[in-house]
């Protein structure tokens, strides 16, 4: 079964630890080093900084200059349209937030509790148990079946709750959590609260879960954003409701039907196509969507960077 | 009883798991009894219980066409090339960022080469887009200006296995390398000091010390990584190739193949079949890798 023994959760890195083990390395060296690497961040931004261009460019420039890394002859044409005229996106959004937010709650209070059960040494079935998701991460039934169940058992195509429930748990989260409250917390103040009368939910909740906090807020931050990333759930089960369209799912289906008008081109007739092209977003209101979407993770990041690398080194460790 | 004991004294804990459990069943389990449809005939009509068994006519027809090898050896070969080149390249990276210290544009770099990571594919295949659009994108705008002919990127396949493998590589290299800094971060400095005193150059220190010390790691990474390996990214080979039916040949993997398949509805007694033999072999890698990782270092073994 699982083994547990061996993890240690993530200590905290003293300030002598970062010092450099390797020294000596000569300045040309250094120099082209920090070239690369600077190339490296930089090639992360141009993409970012392209579509800000582009969404500050109308159609006329853009046709004539293509798309450019810095913006000629600017326009907030895009933006003003998306203040006045975005209705459906401004929705969209909303889902999306909504969505991020419920769902993250949800899966934090399920899995934490599961996670708390599983971690008692006391409880005789936490070996069944663990396995009982544990073995959902070695074998999976596939997309078809799932498909299947979700819409013709559980009839949740269309529905708000499939957004919310697909991803919302994570086997490995859930050992993670398990790992940290078995390791961390001792059993003493557990059973001290036991001793004075406290049920298994009160030590939960008034205990475990508050000691928990450090590992918990990291998942909730990767949960979070895995949420607000999501477009597959949306694309494979939001077919008619137009209602709760997920953002990254809007973005997706704006590109679908630029694909549609150029793939039929030939056969529509002009004015056909020339109506269905002015009811396109033009490229700049779609980058400027994309500005949007990509924009808070941009700006929520450096805030959160410390919980990043936390969450990428508990995740390296197995759980 | 014990049995009865046991129930009423974890009754309270078993309340607790109940919803992850009701979850499981429902969205785990529920969908493992119908991989059963790949040994029928399915068709909405009759449903789960009354569309026609066939047997193994539906791996027949799967393992006949041509696009089985297609699928599954574009799956495999993206998945080495990501092993092996991603690995190396996070690992040198990480050696990088770790020697290049603590200064403040270190650590704005290592910052950035993190971001797309946290993007989803939805937005990269709009990054790529801008890149590629046939008469606007930077790139036939940079072919031109020097008098070359425009590419239609989108429906030439021979630039694809670059270009997946390039979007990869961007969007995974910072966050791996993290994993294998943070590692370096954890070695004993003792070593390095040892070795100065005999005499080691930097390019010794690195050679000599940092990887053999990551070497575990490395394994343990790579070992995973193929355990997984029948498996690919449905957004990396999907959205960005915009699904486009010229590229198929090169981007098409077991993923797409699957919702491609789901999507047009035609067979898809033969769709669950495709699933079905990526969950077999991904199975059996699992459990493969895990045994040999077990071998060489069974602290690392995920079970």
């Amino acid at each position: 079964m699982l083994k547990t023994e061996k993890f240690k959760p993530t200590k905290k890195i003293k300030k002598d630890e970062l010092a450099v083990a390797v020294t000596g390395v000569p300045l040309w060296v250094k120099i082209i080093l920090y070239v690369i690497t600077t190339g490296l961040a930089i090639s992360t931004l141009i993409p970012l900084l392209l579509t800000v261009s582009i969404s500050l460019m109308d159609a006329d420039a853009l046709a004539t200059h293509g798309y450019t890394l810095f913006p000629k002859e600017i326009s907030f044409e895009a933006y003003k349209y998306i203040l006045n005229n975005g209705a459906k996106i401004w929705r969209s959004y909303g889902v999306t937030i909504f969505v991020t937010i419920s769902g993250t709650i949800l899966g934090l209070a399920m899995m934490t509790l599961y996670a708390y059960a599983i971690s008692r040494k006391y409880f005789p079935w936490r070996n069944t148990f663990t396995f009982f998701i544990f073995f959902t991460m070695l074998f999976n039934g596939g997309t078809v079946p799932s498909y299947i169940v979700i819409t013709q058992i559980l009839h949740l195509q269309d529905k708000i709750w499939v957004l919310i429930l697909c991803g919302c748990l994570s086997t490995m989260y859930i050992l993670i959590m398990r790992t940290y409250m078995q390791t961390s917390i001792p059993d003493a103040v557990v059973e001290s609260a036991k001793i004075d009368g406290a049920g298994e939910f009160l030590c939960y909740y008034k205990i475990v879960l508050p000691m928990a906090v450090p590992t918990i807020a990291t998942i909730a931050l990767f949960l979070a954003i895995a949420y607000w990333n999501a477009w597959y759930p949306g694309f494979l089960y939001i077919l008619q409701n137009e209602d709760i369209v997920p953002i990254q799912l809007l973005l997706k289906r704006i590109e679908n039907q630029v694909q549609f008008l150029n793939s039929n081109a030939s056969s529509l007739s002009y004015a056909e196509s020339e109506k269905l092209r002015q009811s396109l977003p033009s490229d700049a209101v779609k980058m400027c969507l994309v500005v949007m979407i990509a924009l808070p993770i941009l700006i929520a990041y450096p805030f959160f960077q410390r919980f990043f690398i936390r969450g990428i080194t508990i995740g390296a460790v197995k759980g | 009883m014990k049995f009865f004991k046991d129930l009423k004294k974890s009754a309270p804990l078993l309340i607790m798991m109940l919803p992850v459990v009701v979850y499981y069943l429902l969205f785990n389990y529920l969908p493992m009894f119908g991989t059963l449809i790949a040994f029928k005939n399915f068709n909405y009509v009759d449903g789960f219980f009354k569309s026609p068994w066939v047997g193994l006519k539906n791996f027949e027809f799967l393992f006949q066409s041509a696009d089985a090898f297609i699928i599954t050896r574009n799956t495999l070969l993206y998945n080495l090339v990501f092993i092996f080149l991603g690995m190396f390249l996070s690992i040198c990276l990480a050696i990088t960022y770790d020697l290049l210290g603590r200064s403040k544009l270190n650590r704005v770099n290592q910052t950035l080469a993190m971001f797309p990571h946290f993007i989803s594919w939805v937005i990269a295949t709009y990054f790529v887009t801008a890149l590629l659009d046939i008469d606007k994108g930077v790139l036939n705008r940079i072919i031109t200006t020097f008098g070359g002919e425009p590419i239609e990127w989108y429906s030439e396949s021979t630039y694809w296995p670059i270009i997946i493998v390039v979007c990869y590589i961007w969007k995974t290299i910072g966050y791996n390398s993290i994993i294998y800094y943070s590692n370096i971060k954890g070695f004993d400095i003792e070593y390095y000091e040892a070795a100065r005193i005999d005499g080691a150059s930097w390019f010794q220190q690195i050679i000599y010390i940092t990887f053999p010390l990551l070497k575990s790691i490395a394994i343990i990474m790579g070992i995973l990584a193929i355990g997984s390996a029948f498996y690919s990214d449905f957004g990396l080979f999907y959205l960005v190739p915009k699904n486009s039916g010229a590229l198929y040949n090169v981007t098409s993997t077991i993923d797409t193949y699957v919702y491609n398949g789901l999507r047009q509805g035609g067979n898809l007694g033969m769709t669950t079949a495709t699933g079905l033999y990526q969950s077999l072999v991904g199975f059996a890698l699992v459990i493969t890798t895990n045994a040999i990782v077990r071998k060489v270092s069974p602290e690392n073994a995920l079970f």
